[in-house]
């Protein structure tokens, strides 16, 4: 399997209303290069399946949207002729064949020797490191093991794209970090374009090179993750993408003030505004650096972090977190200290 | 503790046995035995295989049946799956409709063949109006076929649908991002998920197609099946004998085909018996 320069995708004025009148998906421009991976984030119901399966071909398009893969028109192709490959959440392995059977089944629908079909699916065993289970029934597999055979039958007739449709929701959590950084490896090892449709924002992070955030059929921020993490667009993204605090102050020479005290603000403006950051950039400092004080509400030990829940800094409670190893206790008042970079003021 | 988990079970199956004895079994060992102490003794057994007339009838029974249970499996397979997958106007009463033959003795079945097939019948009249010659299949083994399609269709289409409710949307999805055409799908996902619904729906079609007596004497046909030849031997020859042992083949070969489903389909279809 070599790796190639992979299949870029590009789509155009693609809407999608359905024959009972919802409107899954506003008309939307979307470009991938070849050997991309992207990320659908959003809500459920937020349109980001309804693209993913736009793009499959499983729905077409409204009159007027075209997709593309390089510069061959694909709209009218039913899916079967697309070349793509799917994983689907519930895993959708052929019950009435084994592991090896399904592994096969897109090469033997496409006509390739036995000897092509085997090599093939030997490979992909050894890939996915499912070797041993080569003859079971996918009725005996665990959850994890059949999620690795429905991503080797994906790839294995070697498909110009690869949709994967929140394949890791119906696993444990344990099983869904490993499978995570897995499925990761394998995209780039595969320099296969690829899209991921999920809810989860941290297996949007943590697979993507870019996210788009979709929200109501509409894609309403793509961006590398660092990007959607520190530069929201919205505060719908902000909100959705990792814990953001919104604190309420006044503007006044230079700095913001808060309840809690004063943090320098670089970005202009006067009077009344609400700034948002980070649990993770605000940093517990000594009394004397301390630019905003409060006092410790609740604590939550994480294991390699601590949240803390802090009064006396804004209206309501703000969230903190810090990766120290000290304990805190419950009325203890703790000095914060906010950097200008962290602070941000989103306007809708 | 055991023991007395064993006491009450036996308690409970009690009257299932009784029941099971005085309607099941007394009276099928005594058509057995019947069917051995006539006056032939055993061969009565042996003549219904080589008599010609019976071996005949039997032989066209079978045709017959599987037959229609083929024909019967392939237009409600297809007509079930569509009427699971589609949803339109009508639909419900569509399907109301389809199982009224359920409610039909098979003299009303024969009833209607004759009405539709018969001398004065709706296609005879169609046909000679058409100049065709006046078309007649009502008592032919066409008039037959007919009838037994009828009341067989509701009993697979209902087991079929229930089947096609089952059937995840995403295998088909799945095969075809892997290059399946519509024909690939039916083979290797469709027609796979709806095996135990069909060999299960299937053996009951047979079975019901080898025992149907009202269609077949309302027909009068000039085809003997099965069940007539019991009824002519019993009531109108007295041969009592005779009809016995016929009635014991024709168990036997009924509850043979369905055990064969049975352990064909594995545990899956054991609604079929």
């Amino acid at each position: 399997m070599s790796a190639k320069g992979g299949t870029a995708i590009r789509l155009v004025g693609c809407a999608k209303t359905f024959t009972n009148g919802t409107r899954a998906l506003e008309r939307t421009a979307l470009e991938l290069k070849g050997g991309e991976i992207i990320v659908f984030l959003g809500p459920s119901g937020c349109g980001k399946t309804t693209l993913l399966r736009v793009i499959a071909g499983l729905e077409s398009p409204d009159p007027g949207g075209r997709i593309f893969f390089d510069d061959e028109d694909v709209t009218e192709l039913p899916i079967e002729r697309r070349n793509v490959g799917m994983v689907f959440q519930s895993y959708a392995l052929f019950p009435n064949m084994n592991v090896e059977e399904n592994i096969a089944y897109g090469l033997k629908v496409h006509g390739a020797t036995p000897q092509h079909r085997a090599k093939r699916v030997e490979e992909m065993l050894q890939m996915m490191q499912i070797g041993e289970l080569r003859l079971r029934r996918v009725t005996e597999l665990s959850g994890g093991q059949r999620q690795r055979v429905a991503l080797a039958r994906a790839i294995a007739a070697q498909p110009r794209v690869l949709l994967l449709d929140e394949p890791l929701t119906a696993l444990d959590a344990l099983l869904r970090e490993r499978l995570r950084i897995e499925i990761d490896v394998l995209l780039h090892s595969l320099g296969i374009t690829a899209a991921y449709v999920t809810h989860d924002q941290g297996e949007a992070m943590a697979i993507g090179d870019r996210i788009a955030v979709i929200n109501r059929g509409t894609i309403v921020q793509t961006g590398t993750p660092r990007e959607i993490y520190y530069h929201p667009a919205s505060s719908f993204v902000a909100d959705f993408v990792g814990t953001m605090n919104r604190v309420n102050g006044t503007l006044r020479d230079g700095s913001l003030e808060l309840p809690g005290g004063r943090i320098p603000w670089t970005q202009g403006g006067t009077g009344a505004v609400q700034a948002l950051f980070r649990p993770n950039d605000a940093r517990i400092v000594t009394e004397a650096e301390a630019q905003l004080r409060g006092v410790v509400e609740q604590q939550f030990f994480l294991g390699d972090r601590t949240r803390l829940h802090v009064s006396g800094i804004a209206d309501g409670l703000v969230v903190v977190e810090t990766s120290e190893h000290r304990e805190f206790r419950v009325g203890q008042s703790v000095g914060l200290r906010i950097e200008p970079g962290a602070l941000l003021n989103l306007r809708d | 503790m055991r023991n007395t988990e064993n006491y009450k079970l036996l308690i409970m199956v009690t009257p299932a046995i009784a029941v099971g004895v005085a309607f099941f079994l007394l009276p099928l060992a005594r058509l057995a035995l019947v069917g051995a102490v006539g006056p032939s003794g055993l061969s009565a057994y042996v003549e219904v295989l080589t008599n010609p007339n019976y071996f005949s009838a039997l032989v066209s029974t079978i045709v017959l049946s599987v037959a229609v249970t083929v024909t019967t499996l392939v237009i409600a397979g297809i007509a079930g799956v569509f009427l699971e997958r589609n949803r339109f106007f009508g639909r419900e009463t569509l399907i109301s409709m389809l199982t009224l033959p359920l409610a039909f003795p098979g003299v009303v079945v024969g009833f209607m063949v004759i009405m539709l097939g018969g001398r004065t019948g709706l296609v005879g009249e169609l046909s000679s109006f058409l100049g065709l010659g006046r078309v007649v299949f009502a008592y032919s083994l066409i008039g037959l076929f007919t009838g037994y399609i009828y009341f067989s269709i509701p009993r697979v289409i209902l087991t079929i649908m229930a089947a096609a409710e089952k059937l995840d949307p995403a295998l088909e999805e799945a095969a075809r991002s892997l290059g399946a055409s519509p024909w690939h799908v039916v083979r290797d996902v469709i027609l796979p998920a709806l095996r135990s619904a069909l060999i299960a729906s299937g053996a009951i079609c047979f079975a019901t197609s080898m025992g149907a007596f009202g269609t077949a004497f309302t027909l009068a046909t000039d085809i003997k099946v099965l069940p007539i030849v019991i009824y002519t031997e019993f009531t109108l020859m007295a041969n009592i004998s005779t009809a016995a042992a016929l009635s014991i083949v024709l168990g036997i070969i009924t509850w043979a085909a369905l055990a064969a489903c049975r352990a064909f389909a594995g545990a899956t279809a054991a609604a079929a018996g």
